[in-house]
């Protein structure tokens, strides 16, 4: 038996199609995942991702320990509730994960790791924190529900208390605040407006329930791989690993190589790849019929990271790692048959509309 | 649990099989069958003409998930394919044994020499199959 979130029973009672996911038994689908994938692009819907780690770090040095753990830099982090992006990586260059890290004080950062690989981090964060006498606690009592659309603002702030709602709808894009017990960010993973929520988990079935009855619309991981990957974004374990650096993922605007006095792990590494010529991660559309997948070969090189049929566009896209001189289009082989695949550049869609011509 | 209707046969790999008149054959895939693939959105059929031995990977249902071969249960020729999946693969996940039927085949060999399942082993081999 796998884990479980304190959201399984209602995913149950909503007849969710549960399947294993890093250990975690979570929701495929509630019926369609593609009438799922719609409601997030059009109107709201909601994803439990209480599945995710969050990781407390606590004391004087903790700015001071992130700038030395991560490969951006939350020196950029000027202000109480900035979230930030980042891959963690091993001196390899490789990556260990990708999170997000929220500045909620000089001396509180809080970070959002993905589930599959949680006990690694963790175990990695714990032996790099010890120097600089910050504490690691995970918050095993918060729930994550992440709402998204564009009308996943005002329906989230529906079930707040009335004295909270305006500064809820406030909030900038990537910041977060805490309202009471909950924390709100004005983040997410679909390539639409709206929130993640951490909240106590005691409260996760009523305020699921609370945004169903404002007709948010529960979405599974299906649609969570559909929506990430139409906005361009990358997976862990599939465009990135340990295998894998930054540069080669489509991720160098993550690693803030300044100030160059700022020694992060990974950096040594990475200084030595940007110089050479190595293979970048693209955007690629099919251009015939059939879905592009995960390690299908490209002709003449290189490998699709992550495809999927795109439910906005009607056609198959894909992250693909190919030689950085690969030309304007490539063929890639899918059940044994070559298929002609046009780069583009990701995001192939954001906010409800298609950025690339199909 | 999932709609087996009685008057169809079925296979191991979920397709099912409606007898007609003179030999002829319609097939399509299982209720169960299209729920596990989840949404379907490219759907590839048999050319009319086309000869087929019970066992050949004939036609293909590809969901957002996976791709999946879909066999032949008999053998025969494709006398007709459903063009409306081409630009209709949904209607596989809405109504499987109806407007989501496959392809026909005109049979060359007795349905009753395949080793096809009635509705009451295919249901006792989907529970066995879920245990």
């Amino acid at each position: 038996m796998g884990l479980k979130t304190v959201l399984h029973d209602t995913h149950i009672l909503e007849g969710a199609k549960i399947v294993d996911f890093g250990g975690w038994e979570m929701p495929l689908h509630y019926g369609s995942q593609i009438e799922e994938h719609h409601a997030v692009r059009r109107a709201a819907g909601m994803f439990d991702v209480s599945h995710m780690g969050v990781v407390d770090l606590t004391g004087d040095r903790a700015r001071e320990f992130l700038q030395s753990l991560l490969a951006n830099d939350v020196g950029r982090l000027k202000f109480p509730g900035k979230a930030l992006y980042s891959c963690m990586l091993l001196h390899t260059g490789g990556v260990i994960d990708d999170l997000i890290v929220y500045h909620l004080s000089d001396t509180w950062f809080r970070m959002v790791v993905n589930a599959g690989t949680r006990d690694k981090d963790l175990a990695w964060i714990r032996a790099h924190a010890g120097p600089f006498a910050v504490s690691v606690v995970e918050r095993r009592d918060l729930a994550m529900i992440a709402i998204q659309g564009p009308e996943a603002r005002e329906k989230t702030s529906a079930i707040l208390p009335p004295g909270q709602r305006s500064a809820a709808l406030e909030l900038r894009p990537f910041f977060g605040a805490e309202f009471d017990a909950w924390f709100i960010a004005r983040t997410g993973y679909t390539g639409e407006d709206g929130f993640e929520v951490m909240l106590p988990a005691v409260d996760a079935a009523a305020a699921w329930n609370g945004l169903r009855a404002q007709g948010v619309k529960p979405a599974g991981l299906g649609a969570r791989d559909t929506l990430r990957l139409e906005a361009g974004m990358n997976l862990y374990g599939n465009d990135m690993d340990e295998d894998h650096h930054p540069l080669e993922s489509g991720l160098a605007w993550t690693v803030a190589f300044e100030p160059a006095s700022r020694d992060f792990v990974g950096r040594q590494a990475l200084e030595e790849l940007r110089r050479a010529d190595g293979c970048e991660l693209v955007g690629l559309l099919l251009e015939e019929r059939g879905v592009l997948r995960s390690h299908q070969k490209i002709v003449p090189a290189g490998e699709v990271t992550s495809g999927t049929f795109s439910p906005t566009l009607n056609r198959s896209i894909a992250l693909a790692r190919v030689p950085k001189s690969a030309a304007a289009s490539v063929q890639v082989e899918i059940r044994g048959k070559l298929h002609t695949a046009s780069i583009v550049k990701p995001p192939f869609v954001r906010h409800g509309k298609s950025l690339i011509p199909v | 649990m999932s709609n087996i209707p009685s008057d169809l046969r079925y296979t191991k790999s979920h397709e099912w099989v409606r007898s007609g008149q003179n030999g002829s054959a319609e097939i399509g895939i299982s209720e169960h069958a299209q729920s596990a693939l989840g949404d379907l959105v490219f759907v590839e059929v048999p050319e009319v003409g086309r000869t087929v031995q019970a066992g050949d990977a004939c036609a293909v249902v590809e969901s957002v998930k996976a791709a999946s071969d879909v066999y032949s249960p008999v053998n025969g020729k494709v006398t007709a394919s459903n063009t409306a999946l081409a630009s209709q693969p949904e209607l596989l996940n809405q109504d499987p044994y109806g407007a989501g039927w496959m392809f026909r085949v005109q049979t060359t060999s007795p349905l009753a020499g395949a080793s096809l399942m009635s509705a009451a082993e295919y249901a006792k081999y989907l529970a066995d199959e879920a245990k």
